[in-house]
């Protein structure tokens, strides 16, 4: 190669890659925030219910499967809990799974509340966060609507609105 | 006696001999040519008497530092008083390489006394043997502190050699922006004076003036001021009898007793003004006027040398402990090598400043006179970070 | 097309050209200066020759070391004014950052916070900056370094009258026998370790060369440390967590995708003692105690085969170990560090039952306030049942016993009373400073009788690949600053004319070096001393001669 232009490939190649580690560098700055999002694989888990059965989440593959996470002490949660458990009673449990995550708390909190909202669907405890910190909860409720793949189909953040809301959700996820 | 005693009495003995030894290398170049007609060095006898003196009071400043050493079971430069008397330690053994190296008696007649200077500064300060804090606790106390004070002795011996550059070469015959910036900075020199004396003046009469205020961590506490106060606590309480204050201190200053600093830093301001030109007026000249008939024996490019060769020597060496050995231990106490704490930061501002430095000598051609201006920023710099960042701006490193 | 300056010498110099590659003709001169500017060796940096295409242009920008230094500058100021007010890492963790620095530095504070000086690190216009200042020092380095190592490696022994004579060392001998002085200096040079080549009668000495690439390999050094910066924000280089974990617990270790397991056995907090000969007076200044010690007594564990999330692994353990500040846990490129801690939170709460009527015990419980049961056994017919449990009581908007979370920061129980005389039970509401029973009036009662708190621990856990990348770059940079800087390129030339000898020195710094070396020269070899002609026209000026 000419000289001169050899100088002049060295020169766009040493530009370019400096240009592209400043944009790669202030992308990974902005993006930092890791989340469990659309389109992910929803991470596998095993969790105890109160009654001690372990529930796997991959035993649930061909079916849907809505997976919510929340606490006793937290008063959105609270709010959509009766919605939950209208939707559990009539649901087709052949195609679609609701599964509850609580977060962190003891045997006793989980029991009492169940108890106390007559909640027949099934909840599993998570201990050691170790599940919610996988999939970076930040704000509970969270809501995970997961087809029957294992694929995230939709992350609601916040309360849910209505039993409407949830059916509806569930007939786009149902297989 | 007590080893503490025998440290303080070494301490007051290095004061005393680097004070003689400043006289004796002033003597040294007083009124001499910087050649005589077969080349040879003016006042070399006088210089090596001076240089003698130096060692002995060198000795005696080594001799405080084990005998403290030993009277606290650790090296004793974990606080301000500590640190700042091993700084000048550092900066008069880098004279001593440079004396050794150079055979040259300009370069004691103003690193003695900025070495005497920054001992009673540091004097000023709580001499209680203490003991360390978990995060101190580490050998790299010894390595990283000992080679930060060295490599910024080093660089102010570049700052005190390029002074005497500007001091031999500035036109004193008219007032001139030039002259203007060398007055400030013999100015700013006794406002350090009279920092110690008023500081020592009101710790012999006691004085004591109490304000209720809110700390710097939300709390409810007594602040004691031992200087009358010009500037109180903001939103402050005076519990007890006492002068003013006059103004309250602004609110976003948030060092650990920041106000009472404050009051410090303005009763120093004051009376640097009123000691420079009591000065002045003896002189009946300017400060820099009179130190330039002094120096006319001196080399100009034989400074320039030194002070340049100063920063090569002294900048890898601060590089080395304030950024490196900083950022192991870093690494080690605080979990991160490298965290922005303000200390951090301004250790790297005087990194990349003397960079600055070195890139304007090497690749614009600055010598002389520039490069000297440059030199004695830099040692603003350093005292920046000694002073301002432990006192004002709150951070990891405040106990030091 | 780039034209090559031929100089008188026959060397062909690339465009740009100052001093004549080989023999040092000064080739664009500046006739006034008295003494040559030596500057890279006069040699012509790349970036000057030609300005064709956008690129070359961008290059030639960078090249400049005027816009290097500012670039240094720029980040200089930025960091400075950073350090004014506090990152937003470091404000009080209660604070919204979005009103803190408004609300505690005013109009200042808010303009700090928009231009993200608040953040500075993480700003996407300082991260710019740094990347062109590696830029910077990359393309300035090239374009020095390439004719820089070409000059030096030019160099013929001869050089060019006018090189001679304007050096800043210059002197000439008039010799009855200069080859055998040539002779003497030939020797002394070489006993002083300078490489000595000769050619015509001339000689040349040189030492220290490699003193010139020190600021190459420095700057080699400096972007590797920015490459192992920017490599943080690679996925899987940089793991940076919190565990807070209280003394008996076991939780997985963060960041080690549940490999790791850690139990903390005990958080010690230790002060000095007040009474210490050494530290009595600083300690009584400091006005409270001074802390000694911080550490957690662990026992780590590694979990054996890939266990799902979330499932019971089978632990094996590591080891055991103490970690205190500046003396972290490490296994398996972690780093676990004893970060912080919190002394004395609530654990158990122990309760009695007591009859009212005549303020007979009837028995204990101990309530676990993260894991309650439901009945407490307490024999001959009493019993208690927890109907409900609220860690972090209030009452809510309805009026109702409500939990705002699930520390336990003030905890309320509702207990049935199962007593003989009672065997439907009594209910009884308790929380801190309260005791009500919301069904009427009761004859038993519970009543707090004890305490359990327990430390927790704070641990961050590091693993960061990139140390090593920065610290290489460290190293290299300090190797190379320590080249450059404790080490000086001399030089001195040698040149017959006639019986005259001239003698040439330079040096890149430490002139009172070379001037050493060179009394020892004229010493040996009888040749007359050169004369500094800077000192010299300094000399003359200040005793009113001609320069």
């Amino acid at each position: 190669m000419h000289p001169r232009k050899k100088r002049l490939v060295i020169r766009t190649v040493i530009i370019l890659l400096l240009a592209a580690a400043i944009g790669f560098t202030i992308y990974q700055i902005f993006n930092k925030d890791k989340t469990v999002a659309t389109g992910d694989k929803a991470p596998d888990f095993v969790l105890t219910d109160v009654n001690g059965h372990q529930v796997k989440l991959s035993d649930f593959k061909g079916k849907a499967v809505m997976l919510n996470f929340w606490a006793t002490w937290c008063d959105p949660c609270k709010k959509e809990m009766p919605y939950i458990e209208n939707v559990y009673k009539t649901l087709n449990k052949k195609k679609i799974v609701i599964l509850a995550v609580n977060i962190g708390e003891s045997q006793f909190a989980v029991q009492n509340f169940m108890d106390k909202y007559h909640i027949d669907f099934p909840i599993v405890m998570d201990k050691n966060r170790d599940v919610t910190d996988a999939y970076h909860i930040g704000p509970i409720p969270t809501t995970f609507f997961i087809n029957k793949d294992g694929e995230i189909e939709e992350k609601v953040v916040g309360s849910m609105p209505s039993e409407k809301y949830i059916r509806q959700k569930l007939s786009e996820i149902e297989p | 006696m007590s080893m503490v005693k025998i440290s303080s009495i070494c301490l007051l003995a290095a004061f005393i001999l680097y004070t003689l030894a400043t006289i004796i290398f002033t003597v040294a170049v007083t009124g001499k040519k910087f050649r005589n007609k077969s080349g040879e060095n003016a006042g070399k006898w006088i210089g090596r008497f001076g240089f003698i003196v130096t060692i002995i009071g060198f000795i005696a400043q080594m001799g405080y530092f084990f005998a403290r050493w030993s009277a606290e079971g650790h090296v004793p430069v974990s606080n301000l008083f500590e640190y700042t008397t091993f700084f000048s330690m550092m900066m008069v053994f880098a004279f001593m390489i440079i004396y050794i190296i150079y055979r040259n008696n300009g370069v004691g007649v103003l690193t003695l006394p900025i070495a005497v200077v920054i001992i009673a500064y540091a004097s000023v300060f709580p001499h209680e043997v203490e003991p360390l804090i978990p995060a101190l606790q580490s050998n790299w106390l010894k390595v990283h502190v000992t080679t930060v004070a060295l490599g910024e002795g080093i660089l102010s011996l570049s700052a005190a050699t390029g002074l005497v550059y500007l001091l031999r070469v500035v036109d004193q015959s008219k007032p001139s922006k030039k002259t203007f910036w060398l007055e400030f900075v013999m100015y700013s020199i006794t406002v350090m004076i009279a920092f110690v004396i008023i500081s020592f003046s009101f710790q012999a009469a006691h004085y004591n003036e109490k304000f209720k205020w809110i700390n710097e961590k939300g709390n409810e506490a007594v602040l004691v001021y031992h200087m009358p106060a010009i500037a109180g606590p903001y939103e402050g309480e005076k519990i007890s009898g006492g002068f003013g204050p006059l103004f309250p201190s602004p609110s976003w200053m948030n060092g650990v007793e920041a106000p009472r600093k404050f009051n410090t830093v303005i009763w120093s301001l004051l009376g640097g003004v009123v000691l420079y030109w009591i000065i002045r007026l003896i002189l009946r000249q300017r400060i820099s006027a009179a130190l330039q008939k002094i120096l006319k024996g001196v080399n100009p490019p034989l400074m320039d040398e030194i002070s340049y060769r100063s920063v090569a020597i002294g900048f890898p060496i601060f590089t080395l402990g304030g950024l490196v050995f900083a950022a192991i231990w870093a690494q080690q106490a605080w979990t991160r090598f490298w965290g922005w704490d303000p200390k951090e930061v301004w250790a790297l501002i005087t990194f990349l400043f003397y960079a600055a430095y070195l890139h304007f000598r090497l690749s614009r051609g600055w010598h002389g006179e520039k490069s000297a201006w440059l030199s004695v920023i830099g040692f603003v710099i350093i005292m920046f970070n000694l002073v301002f960042v432990n006192l004002v701006i709150a951070g990891l490193h405040s106990y030091a | 097309m780039s034209q090559d300056i031929v100089c008188d010498c026959g060397h062909k110099n690339p465009e740009g050209t100052i001093l004549c590659e080989a023999c040092g003709k000064p080739l664009k001169d500046d006739e006034t200066k008295p003494i040559l500017n030596m500057r890279y060796e006069g040699s012509a940096r790349r970036s000057q020759t030609y300005k064709k295409t956008p690129i070359d242009k961008i290059w030639n920008f960078f090249s400049s070391v005027k816009v290097g230094i500012t670039l240094i500058i720029l980040v200089l100021i930025a960091v400075a004014i950073g350090t004014i007010f506090p990152q937003d890492v470091y404000i009080p963790a209660n604070a919204d950052p979005e009103t803190f620095y408004k609300d505690q530095y005013g109009i200042l504070g808010e303009w700090y916070k928009a231009l993200g000086f608040d953040h500075l690190y993480n700003s996407w216009w300082f991260v710019i900056l740094l990347g062109l200042l590696g830029l910077s020092i990359i393309v300035a380095s090239i374009d020095r370094f390439v004719p820089l190592h070409r000059a030096l490696k030019n160099q013929k022994v001869t050089r060019h009258d006018r090189f001679m004579k304007k050096q800043r060392l210059f002197g000439v001998t008039l010799s009855n026998s200069p080859e055998k002085q040539l002779e003497m200096a030939a020797k002394a040079l070489k006993e002083k370790r300078y490489r000595v080549k000769e050619e015509d009668g001339n000689l040349f000495a040189e030492k220290g060369r490699f003193s010139r690439w020190g600021p190459y390999v420095n700057h080699i050094g400096l972007i590797i440390v920015l490459i192992g910066g920017m490599l943080r924000f690679f996925p899987g280089m940089y793991t940076n967590e919190v565990l807070w974990l209280h003394e008996g617990e076991t939780a997985s270790v963060p960041g080690t995708h549940d490999q790791y397991y850690l139990t903390n056995h005990q958080f010690i907090f230790q002060t000095y003692d007040p009474d210490d000969k050494k530290y009595k007076e600083a300690l009584k200044d400091a006005g409270g105690a001074i802390a000694k010690n911080y550490q957690s007594n662990v026992t780590l564990y590694k979990a054996e085969g890939h266990p799902i999330l979330g499932e019971e692994p089978k632990l094996k353990k590591v080891k055991n170990a103490g970690v205190r500040v500046n003396h972290p846990l490490k296994f398996d490129h972690y780093q676990l560090f004893q970060s912080d801690y919190r002394l004395g939170e609530l654990y158990k709460m122990n309760f009695k039952l007591i009859d009212k009527r005549n303020n007979q015990p009837h028995g204990e419980i101990s309530v676990n306030l993260f894991n309650p049961k439901r009945l407490y056994h307490l024999g001959k017919g009493f019993r208690i049942k927890l109907l409900d449990y609220f860690p972090d009581f209030y009452f809510n908007k309805k009026g109702e016993p409500a939990s705002k979370s699930d520390n336990p920061n003030n905890p309320a129980f509702i207990f049935k009373m199962y007593s003989p005389d009672h065997p439907k039970g009594e209910t009884n509401f308790i929380a801190i400073k309260k005791n009500l029973e919301p069904l009427g009036k009761n004859d038993y009662k519970m009543v707090l009788s004890g305490l359990k708190t327990r430390n927790v621990s704070g641990f961050v856990v590091k693993r960061d690949f990139t140390i090593w990348i920065v610290f290489a770059g460290a190293i290299i940079f300090l190797i190379g600053v320590a080249q450059g800087m404790y080490w000086n390129h001399r030089r001195i030339w040698l040149k017959r004319k006639g019986d005259d000898i001239w003698m040439s020195a330079l040096t890149n710094k430490n002139w009172y070096g070379l001037k050493k070396d060179l009394h020892y020269l004229t010493g040996e070899s009888g040749l007359s001393e050169p004369v500094d002609r800077l000192e010299e026209k300094i000399y003359r000026q200040e005793r009113g001669m001609k320069a």
